[in-house]
């Protein structure tokens, strides 16, 4: 990359979805190579990973962060989870078929290939998910999924079949609207009564589910702190959550993380890094402010 | 008109021409089938996958197998297409409402089927194909004689017929017969859907003879012959055409009018 790294920062950091394809097109013609091929070299530092994802297509960059989930072990479940529920139905689509383009399989094949027992119960019916997008909810049917959810959790059966079916394929505005009844009929949020066991990864990947599927940002926040912290096992959190949220809702997801830490993200990113990766990073969270 | 037709006409006692009873009934049923091809064949196939879809979720159980042919036998494109469909119509998802009617052992593997997005490419992994050939083999074997759990309920088989490619599910179809007596299909003889799903996705020149042969017959009943129907309207003639060939004679003797022309209509070389 030699001493041009403030230039990419400025000209890559700033630029939207369409011109980096384009960018991505003169980069091949130039040099006779493809951006992704850098990429799966092994020795990308954190500024290389997070431009070269930066300038990828987002179909594309999904594409690829659900591949490498599927081959590792740590944490990868959450990924698969992240990227099948907080991505629009649409999105989650044209993931799919860049996977199909770039790995030559389906992405369901894989996650059924490389998960198990529970994990796979609830991650292959997300990943296969093209959900209903209306805002239109029903009031019956919130009433009655909300009971039987709330009776599956009492009997601590939650990798139950209805329980994987409600989240799995409800649209959100639905699933919104049965989680309120849940709270308001039972006291507590689904999210409390789903914490009985603290060790357990599946719990916590339900839980992961829940905010991820009607408030995101709730969830991104939290991924955030842990790994601005060092507290999680998410590697590459950072890049991962800046650049994959920057054109979505980085903003929404900055002004929760002020309002949990009292800190600015900015700030706190300024904190935690150094060098073009700081510099990189304050770029496309600043693509907030634009 | 009527002069010609006497068969379906009774003179009675005062001396007025009336219509024998049964030949109305089979004229109507004759006409109905050729409304249903016409209207299904007109209607945008995602449009036209979507309704029926959801025509057979209503139906029930013994409708099944429709939801079955239709997962299967559309490209990857097309079952989306439906689903897009569906969400426009019925303001739901196809999932969402399959998971929550379909309420015995076939749930999961009907909600899998309508999910799936599969990758097209000739690839085909071919020491997978001979592991999951065992595994189906095994799920098979060891629910033949435990009637609390079928094999369609077992998550390898599954997953295995829900997400690989149909180029890949071919190559497990070949390497199960090399390590069983007979084929999958055969295997499956106690359970149905499963059956089918096997053969639309791996042999489903096969299930359109059958659907032909059975339509076909003498004492054909209403649904063998709709299901023809079906496949007329929604199968590309490029596939169908063979079969329709073995069974010229059959249509010939056995179909009248209008329908008659629509299933010779399939063998001739310049329809679409």
């Amino acid at each position: 990359w030699g001493t041009n790294e403030g230039l990419i920062i400025d000209i890559l950091g700033h630029r939207n979805a369409e011109q980096r394809n384009l960018i991505r097109k003169t980069y091949a013609e130039t040099y006779g190579e493809d951006l992704l091929k850098a990429l799966d070299k092994e020795l990308s530092n954190d500024f290389e990973r997070l431009l070269l994802l930066w300038a990828l297509d987002p179909a594309e960059r999904d594409a690829l962060l659900a591949n490498e989930a599927t081959k590792r072990w740590t944490s990868s479940n959450q990924v698969l989870m992240e990227i099948a529920c907080t991505r629009s139905a649409n999105q989650l689509l044209h993931a799919r078929q860049a996977y199909h383009a770039r790995y030559k399989k389906s992405l369901e094949e894989d996650v059924a290939h490389h998960t198990t027992g529970d994990f796979r119960k609830l991650l292959l019916p997300l990943v296969s998910s093209y959900r209903y997008e209306g805002e239109e909810v029903n009031m019956t049917l919130a009433k009655t999924e909300a009971k039987l959810l709330h009776e599956k959790i009492s009997d601590k059966a939650y990798s139950d079949d209805d329980v994987i079916r409600v989240l799995a394929t409800r649209s959100k505005a639905q699933i919104n609207a049965t989680l309120n009844h849940y709270k308001n009929e039972y006291g507590n949020d689904i999210n409390k009564d789903l914490k009985a066991d603290p060790k357990d990864e599946f719990l916590a990947l339900l839980r992961s589910t829940v905010k991820c599927l009607v408030y995101p940002e709730k969830y991104f926040e939290k991924v955030l702190r842990l790994a601005i912290n060092r507290r999680g096992t998410d590697e590459g959190a950072l890049t991962r959550v800046v650049c994959t949220r920057a054109e979505v809702d980085l903003k929404i997801i900055a002004d929760e993380y002020q309002r949990r830490n009292s800190v600015p993200l900015t700030r706190a990113i300024v904190k935690d890094t150094h060098g073009d990766y700081e510099k990189l990073l304050l770029v496309l969270a600043g693509h907030v402010e634009n | 008109m009527r002069k010609g037709c006497s068969k379906f006409f009774l003179e009675d006692e005062r001396q007025f021409e009336r219509w024998n009873d049964s030949a109305i009934k089979s004229l109507k049923a004759e006409f109905k089938l050729f409304k249903d091809v016409v209207v299904l064949s007109l209607m945008h196939p995602w449009e036209r996958d979507a309704r029926l879809l959801k025509k057979a979720l209503k139906k029930g159980p013994p409708h099944y197998n429709v939801i079955v042919e239709t997962a299967c036998t559309r490209s990857s494109d097309q079952l989306l297409g439906a689903r897009k469909a569906y969400h426009s119509l019925f303001d739901r998802s196809i999932e969402e409402d399959l998971a929550s009617h379909v309420k015995g052992s076939e749930r999961k593997l009907l909600v899998a089927l309508v999910s799936a997005y599969r990758y097209e490419g000739p690839k085909v992994k071919e020491d997978a194909a001979k592991s999951e050939a065992k595994a189906l083999l095994n799920a098979i074997k060891n629910n033949n004689g435990d009637h609390k759990k079928k094999a369609m309920e077992e998550d390898e088989v599954i997953w295995i017929l829900t997400t690989r490619s149909k180029p890949h599910l071919k190559v497990v179809y070949e390497q199960y017969k090399k390590i069983s007596a007979k084929t999958i299909t055969e295997d499956l003889e106690v359970e149905l859907l499963l059956k089918e799903t096997v053969e639309c996705l791996c042999t489903p020149q096969t299930y359109f003879t059958r659907v032909f042969g059975t339509a076909l017959r003498e004492d054909a009943k209403e649904d063998a012959k709709k299901a023809l129907t079906r496949l007329v309207a929604t199968q590309e003639d490029v596939d169908l055409k063979g079969i329709a060939a073995k069974f010229e004679d059959k249509i010939k003797e056995r179909v009248k009018g209008a329908y008659k022309d629509v299933l010779l209509g399939v063998l001739a070389d310049d329809r679409k």
